[in-house]
């Protein structure tokens, strides 16, 4: 990391880890628990809300001596609803199917807790360069745990990763499945998406214990 | 009227906010910790919802729909602003909010002191939106069933969060593994009542199954009865198994 210096570097390497904007601070949990049954959408979901989250930042940062207060939040969500307007007429132009299976929730993506919570906690009193990272460190934490939920529910819901057959075929009783293997529907229903969101909140926590909350 | 109850206890209970759709997330494991500050939040999310999805199905009937302009004289049918409905729909909502937080400082500045920070929330709540935007995307098609559907959406929140705060203040005194304390078990509790509140699915099976089958199933017995209905619940499960593996 010779381009950054060692603050710059912590502001992308803290959401990563010990930060995480899903299992430690709690936000944009709304938009992220519902497309996870695939890790396609996962993955596409985890892309916009990089590009909404790293440009938003810096242009929020860059006009924040001019917003007054009182109306900053309106301001917020105008700047949010544009970026999120641009990602949702992309997506419908280049991957329609995609853009119907996540639905709403790109559109969820302006109340997305993570990036006002971003932009009040960090772009208002930063600097764009600073404000960029921390953007982009926050997405990249958010798309993280977005990923690995979308694996887990994918490759044990339907035995497949991003559409392909990793573990053969449940009709032809093929590969894993010859020996009596079953795919779990339990992993393809919503609720399943909380359970192993709890379950990575307690690995995580069993790993650094300082995280761990008062009772 | 039938379609009003159906459309009240549908979004109340089988698309429920939380348990089905995942909306509101945040602010239902942020206030969550007492059954008063729940009640509270859970009061204000009813009532903005039950003013904002009417509003913005006017909006999107005379001002965002494909052709909705037409009321302005013939030349205008052609326009399709509805890639706008994001930014409208936002902008009603805090203005909504900001009305909200008007009046409950003015007559309750207790309940005001209590929501702190979560009374502005509201306005980036996901419930809210994701109300407006299933609104749009589901074609609602009056006023009546839009306003019927922002309030019982609104009712469902509020169950949720009012049951999570019971079972997080009953929870305190339970011996939970330190690293689960807190957000984790909330997470593992949350699945668990959404596994519960998939079971409200078969509730209004409605148009999928022929008329005769119900009917078939009134005139037996109440053994036979239970039966059947495991039969036709398994089924869709097999259905819906089939459907998930296909895709």
């Amino acid at each position: 990391m010779a381009l950054l210096s060692k603050k710059d570097a912590n502001l992308i390497k803290d959401p990563l880890t010990d930060n995480n904007p899903i299992t430690i601070q709690v936000l944009g949990i709304c938009s992220a628990l519902a497309i996870t049954a695939e890790l396609k959408a996962s993955v596409v979901m985890a892309i916009s809300v990089l590009f909404v989250m790293g440009v938003g930042n810096v242009v929020i940062s860059l006009i924040r001596n001019i917003i007054p207060s009182k109306i900053r939040i309106i301001v917020q969500l105008v700047v949010v609803a544009t970026l999120v307007i641009v990602v949702d007429q992309v997506l419908k132009a280049f991957a329609y199917d995609l853009s119907k299976t996540l639905s709403v929730f790109i559109g969820l993506i302006i109340t997305n807790c993570i990036i006002m919570g971003r932009f009040e906690a960090f772009a208002l009193g930063n600097g764009p360069r600073r404000a960029f990272l921390d953007g982009i460190g926050n997405a990249l934490g958010y798309g993280v745990i977005l990923v690995i939920v979308g694996f887990f529910r994918e490759l044990l819901g339907s035995g497949t990763l991003f559409g392909i057959k990793v573990l053969g075929d449940p009709i032809a009783k093929t590969g894993l499945y010859s020996i009596g293997y079953e795919n779990n529907g339990f992993m393809i229903i919503p609720p399943a998406a909380l359970i192993v969101v709890g379950i990575i909140i307690w690995v995580q926590r069993s790993r650094n214990r300082a995280l761990i909350e008062e009772a | 009227m039938l379609e009003h109850l159906e459309l009240f206890f549908k979004s109340i209970f089988i698309d429920n906010m939380v348990f089905a759709v995942f909306l509101g997330m945040c602010s239902y494991l942020a206030v969550s910790k007492k059954v008063s500050t729940a009640v509270g939040l859970g009061a204000a999310v009813i009532f903005v919802l039950g003013v904002t999805v009417p509003l913005n199905w006017l909006l999107d009937k005379y001002l965002l729909q494909d052709g909705a302009l037409v009321w302005l004289g013939p030349e205008y049918a052609d326009y399709d602003l509805s890639f706008l409905s994001f930014i409208l729909f936002i902008a009603t909502i805090a203005t909504m909010v900001q009305l909200v937080e008007i009046v409950v400082e003015k007559f309750s500045p207790s309940l005001y002191n209590s929501l702190g920070i979560f009374l502005p929330l509201i306005a980036v709540n996901c419930a809210i939106l994701g109300g407006s935007l299933f609104m749009q995307t589901r074609d609602i098609p009056n006023i009546g069933l839009a306003l019927n559907y922002g309030i019982s959406s609104g009712i469902g929140w509020f169950l949720a969060i009012l049951a999570i705060a019971a079972i997080r203040e009953k929870i305190r005194y339970s011996n939970v593994p330190a690293p689960l304390r807190g957000l984790g078990i909330t997470f593992i509790i949350t699945g668990l009542m959404g596994i519960g509140f998939q079971s409200f699915g078969g509730m209004l099976t409605g148009d999928n199954e022929p008329p005769e089958e119900t009917q078939s199933t009134t005139v037996e017995t109440t053994k036979e009865e239970k039966e059947i209905k495991e039969e036709i619940e398994d089924n869709e499960k097999a259905i819906s198994y089939n459907e998930a593996i296909n895709k």
